[in-house]
């Protein structure tokens, strides 16, 4: 079963520039997908469509059975439960610990006080931060501070999760940490992944799909797929 | 369940917003004490002003003079006209007849008590009259004039001219407090929307997370609404104690009137309560709608 299906999608932003032209894209439940391409290919775009922090000027998005195009602004709420985002500057709110940084995105959708322990303190143990619960975020490794990201994301089981750029930040021993992470919350937990990259070592090594994007076109996707120069 | 436990949520940070910002807290709350006391005031002047006009306009009577040689028929007549007439209050018709009337001013003085009693019934310069009570003071004139057209009545009299004055100036001071009203609570909530998104806008950050874990924008802006509602409150505090004390001093000092017996303010004991009532209310609205509003741009992707 597909989790998520784009139709003709088109985005042109408001200065004129278009990012994505007729996307024709189906990605299977429980899959890990890479998406990669150059600066300005368009794969930055569309995971914010996913998400919708931009809507598609044409075509349809569908996530999980919810038509994120024809989504108001007032239901976004309803997609973002359905997915965790983690992003290159990992967006942790500094005067929190760890653990109150993972327990909010449980409070703010209304969880009670022994569901968010127990999902924080599971999501926080996938991640490998376990003994770092009280730490603050200025005193984590930004390795451990994407993990705290990640595990923030997974918390409240998402079906999907996006990735953009989660290792942009990070040298390559400390990517492919978080590279093992995501791949163990992809086998256990079922959750399907899709990251936006732009580190052909890490893409050559995992294996996994690959959707290549070039000036806003798919050129290509591979069911086990690699980095391929020409593409980009 | 879960509603109670948002709420909850919402009011603990609202309070802690309020307290950690409490520099920016304390500017809001003074600028809410300032306009709502100056709204107070104009609340009490309204009401006041609402009040004796309303006084006046009761006690406001068309007296009808009908001619001497008026014989009883003709009087029975009149009466019958008057109450076909729609603006004429029916119940406040009341008539007096020549001896009535000098019996009464027989009373008044002891002149008027022997120079009257040498006139007999058929010299009496005295008339007939009916005193009668409109329904909308406003088209007393009109009322007038078609009284006037009635046979067998003389002159008809309705205290033109002062009394006339007196209600349209009333009426305009009426207005223009209402749009001093107006225009203070507008203001307000201007200044309320600025300071607190001074305080939202060091939360963005936090309002920007919110909306990527899946906080309903309902979540967010509950807080924000709740500290508008606390600073409305607690800078309604002053201006309550202003209108109570103040208006009880007020009304002591003049004894119940202001510079005629003509002009009579209104009692202060449940009046005080009241406008209190209100600018509590107008407080914590105004609060609201400006946070409200404050907030409302940070909810757009």
């Amino acid at each position: 079963m597909d989790l998520i299906r784009l139709k003709n999608v088109e985005k042109k932003y408001k200065n004129g520039v278009t990012a994505i032209y007729d996307l024709n894209l189906a990605i299977e439940k429980g899959s890990f997908t890479f998406v990669i391409g150059g600066s300005g290919s368009g794969k930055s775009t569309l995971i914010k469509m996913l998400y919708r922090e931009e809507k598609p000027t044409k075509g349809q998005i569908i996530v999980g059975g919810l038509d994120v195009a024809k989504l108001r602004n007032t239901k976004v709420y309803k997609l973002r439960r359905k997915l965790g985002i983690v992003f290159q500057d990992y967006r942790l709110l500094p005067k929190l610990t760890v653990y109150e940084n993972v327990a909010f995105a449980m409070e703010v959708i209304g969880a009670t006080k022994e569901q968010t322990r127990k999902n924080v303190l599971r999501a926080l143990e996938e991640v490998g931060l376990k003994n770092k619960v009280h730490n603050y975020p200025d005193q984590l490794s930004g390795g451990e501070q994407q993990r705290v990201a990640i595990a923030r994301a997974i918390v409240n089981n998402p079906k999907l999760l996006l990735c953009d750029e989660p290792t942009g930040n990070l040298d390559p021993e400390r990517s492919m940490e978080i590279m093992k992470v995501l791949e163990d919350i992809n086998k256990t937990r079922g959750t399907t992944i899709i990251m936006a990259t732009h580190d052909k070592e890490i893409v050559n090594r995992m294996k996994k799909q690959v959707v290549t994007l070039k000036d806003g076109h798919l050129v290509n996707f591979k069911k086990k797929g690699t980095y391929v120069d020409e593409n980009i | 369940m879960k509603i109670f436990r948002m709420l909850g949520r919402s009011i603990r940070d609202a309070f802690k917003s309020v307290i950690r910002n409490f520099s920016l807290s304390l500017a809001s709350i003074s600028c809410i004490t300032i306009t709502l006391i100056i709204v107070a005031i104009a609340i009490m002047a309204s009401f006041n002003v609402q009040n004796f006009t309303k006084e006046i306009e009761k006690d406001l009577t068309i007296v009808i003079f009908l001619n001497n040689d008026a014989t009883e028929e003709d009087v029975t007549s009149v009466e019958q006209r008057l109450r076909k007439i729609p603006n004429v209050d029916k119940k406040s018709i009341t008539f007096e007849s020549k001896q009535e009337v000098k019996e009464d001013m027989q009373k008044e003085s002891e002149v008027f008590d022997t120079v009257l009693d040498e006139w007999d019934d058929s010299e009496s310069p005295l008339k007939d009259t009916f005193q009668v009570k409109v329904k909308n003071v406003e088209n007393i004139a009109l009322t007038a004039k078609k009284i006037e057209k009635i046979d067998q009545v003389n002159t008809v009299r309705y205290g033109e001219g002062m009394v006339d004055k007196m209600i349209t100036a009333f009426s305009s001071i009426e207005k223009v407090t209402c749009g001093i009203v107006i225009a203070l609570v507008v203001v307000t909530i201007f200044l309320i929307i600025n300071t607190i998104k001074l305080t939202i806008s060091a939360r963005r950050r936090e309002i920007g997370i919110m909306r990527l874990v899946g906080a309903s924008n309902f979540t967010i802006k509950t807080p924000f609404i709740i500290e508008g509602m606390i600073l409305g409150l607690l800078g309604s505090i002053v201006p309550i104690i202003f209108t109570t004390y103040g208006y009880l001093a007020f009304y002591n000092h003049f004894d119940g009137y202001l510079f005629t017996q003509l002009i009579q303010l209104i009692k202060p004991e449940p009046f005080i309560y009241s406008t209190a009532g209100i600018v509590v209310i107008i407080g914590i609205l105004v609060g609201m709608v400006g946070s409200a509003g404050a907030v409302r741009k940070y909810l757009k992707i």
